[in-house]
């Protein structure tokens, strides 16, 4: 008993360590945020009286309404999308799965593995050559099938029992009210899970909206961030409110659905 | 019993199921293996803009005489092979430390440990910037305590800039990883680690003996994500360390980003570049999973 204790003292004192250097920086964020950048590189550890300052210059200094709304936007509508699609290919892979849908199901695993990279280019001119630069469409069609998201939701459709279809079925539905009377609100969790973590996703993602949203009109809150480090001088205090604003909102998604974001990232592996 | 006209039923629910998945699998053929295969093309291709010429493997060949590039790939290796393990193991470490059943506190201690997962690549690139600039907290911090007398300049020096690269990355995603090895600690079963502490064994040896291995399809997976995962490092290059001093921390990815878009278009050797990642990210993976596979 004593030798368990003893086990736990070291066991608590490690966590407690890698929680507080988990949260630090965090911590640092959101003080810095209130700060003015001479009292953020004096090293001030607690909440100034400088976020209203810091606010109206960042406010001067980035578009930062339009930046704010279009990340809503895209990831709104791709999350949406993405889900819907995924999902009922998920369902549609698993239900009626025979020898050519599981074939078609490990090719489309293959694509997991493609680097973002080796298709950015091809990309990059496809969607130029069609004028879909600087748009929501643009934005999200490159994600909006997710191989990650249909392993995800055919995991989920392996559980759906069967009597419910046949019962269904029985009761006169058609194969696609059953989808979407049965399937998804019994499946409520597994829509969170995707949720979170596709929401997540394009609301960080970064690379993609680099590339193809040229005009300032069209830029994302990561974006915004970014150019917030251009110039010679940097002000932490701004820097660090531009970097809260992009945090706040995938945060938030965070505590409330922290469960099905753990249970989303590993969902489709087990 | 006379054949029913039309389509069965069986076959209008198979037709069903292809009408499902229809529009996802279209989607990833238009937008994953459509452009690898142009990029292929691509990559055989020299020019700039859009008045393209094929010449053979040039690209390739140049690639590797390609100063930079060299620098870049040697970077992604540095990255994977110093910060992927160290990540891993705490990841291991932690998750095991909260496996456990007399342990107080572990949901404060998990979300903690998972909450820099919430935050984007870009944000917590400029944190750890800002962090380690010549005038940032921890230059700050190494003066208060008398270890420093001027600032050092960690993200102008070659070294130290990787080693904060790497701090970073370990910070963002060791909670990640950690997450996925609690979820099949879960999966097994409590009894065998109470059985083996009633026989004596110390804590090292059940961890190395009973963890690991029952963990070793999700140490599988994690590694081979992990090592995708830094193979494309971009947001960290661009944003943390800007790809400097003078190139020495870039990665394959930012490199890729700037011949395409930074600088005058030379698609062609871009996506040969890109191609020699998806090679490395296919036959490390390939590597990892005879490995991984093996029984003892």
């Amino acid at each position: 008993m004593n030798k368990l204790k003893y086990k736990n003292v070291v066991s608590y004192i490690v966590l407690t360590f890698a929680s507080l250097i988990s949260i630090f920086p965090m911590y640092w964020m959101l003080v810095s945020a209130t700060n003015k950048s001479v009292d953020v590189t004096r090293g001030i550890l607690v909440p100034g009286t400088a976020l209203l300052e810091n606010w109206g210059k960042l406010l001067k200094s980035q578009p930062l309404a339009t930046s704010m709304l279009n990340s809503f936007k895209y990831a709104i509508v791709l999350t949406l999308l993405s889900l819907i699609i995924c999902s009922l290919a998920g369902y549609g892979f698993e239900i009626y799965h025979d020898k050519g849908k599981d074939a078609v199901m490990g090719i489309i695993l293959l694509a997991m593995m493609v680097p973002f990279a080796a298709t950015l280019i091809p990309l990059f001119q496809m969607f130029s050559s069609v004028h879909l630069l600087n748009s929501t469409v643009g934005f999200i069609l490159p994600t909006i099938s997710t191989p990650f998201l249909i392993m995800l939701f055919r995991q989920s459709a392996r559980s759906f029992p069967h009597d419910i279809i046949e019962a269904s079925r029985i009761d006169g539905l058609t194969e696609t009210q059953i989808f979407f009377k049965m399937f998804i609100p019994t499946m409520r969790s597994t829509y969170a899970a995707a949720m979170t973590i596709t929401f997540m996703n394009a609301w960080n993602s970064y690379l993609w909206p680099k590339v193809i949203m040229t005009d300032n009109k069209s830029i994302t809150m990561p974006m915004m961030v970014a150019n917030l480090v251009e110039g010679y001088v940097t002000d932490y205090g701004v820097l660090m409110l531009g970097v809260l604003l992009c945090t706040i909102p995938t945060v938030i998604i965070f505590f409330f659905l922290q469960k099905s974001f753990a249970e989303g990232i590993t969902g489709a592996v087990k | 019993m006379s054949k029913p006209r039309g389509i069965t039923l069986n076959k209008k629910q198979n037709l069903t199921g292809w009408a499902f998945l229809a529009p996802a699998a279209i989607m990833i053929a238009i937008m994953s293996f459509i452009p690898m295969i142009q990029a292929l093309l691509l990559s055989f291709k020299t020019g700039s803009g859009a008045k393209l010429n094929w010449n053979g493997i040039t690209n390739y060949v140049r690639m590797f005489q390609d100063k930079i590039f060299m620098q870049a790939l040697f970077n992604n290796f540095i990255y994977l092979i110093v910060q992927v393990p160290i990540m891993l193991i705490l990841a291991l470490i932690l998750a095991s430390m909260l496996n456990n059943k007399s342990l107080k506190f572990k949901g404060f201690f998990r979300t903690a440990i998972f909450l820099p997962c919430a935050t984007s690549l870009v944000s917590y690139a400029i944190i750890f910037r800002a962090l380690f600039a010549n005038d940032g907290l921890v230059n700050r911090l190494l003066m208060s305590l008398g270890i420093l007398d001027t600032g050092y300049s960690f993200l102008t020096n070659t070294t130290s800039a990787r080693i904060v690269i790497i701090i970073a990355l370990v910070w963002r995603w060791t909670g990640y990883n950690m997450v996925f090895y609690l979820a099949s600690l879960q999966n097994i079963d409590y009894s065998i680690y109470e059985a083996a502490r009633i026989d004596g064994a110390s804590t090292a040896k059940i961890f190395w003996k009973i963890t690991v291995p029952l963990l070793r399809p999700v140490i599988l997976l994690t590694t081979i994500m992990s090592t995708n995962g830094t193979l494309q490092l971009f947001d960290e290059s661009v944003n943390l360390t800007k790809g400097g001093p003078s190139n020495t921390t870039i990665t394959m990815s930012h490199y890729i980003y700037d011949i395409s878009f930074k600088y005058v278009p030379k698609f062609g050797y871009a996506a040969a570049m890109s191609y020699l990642i998806l090679i490395l990210v296919g036959v490390l993976a390939f590597i990892q999973m005879k490995v991984g596979d093996k029984r003892e």
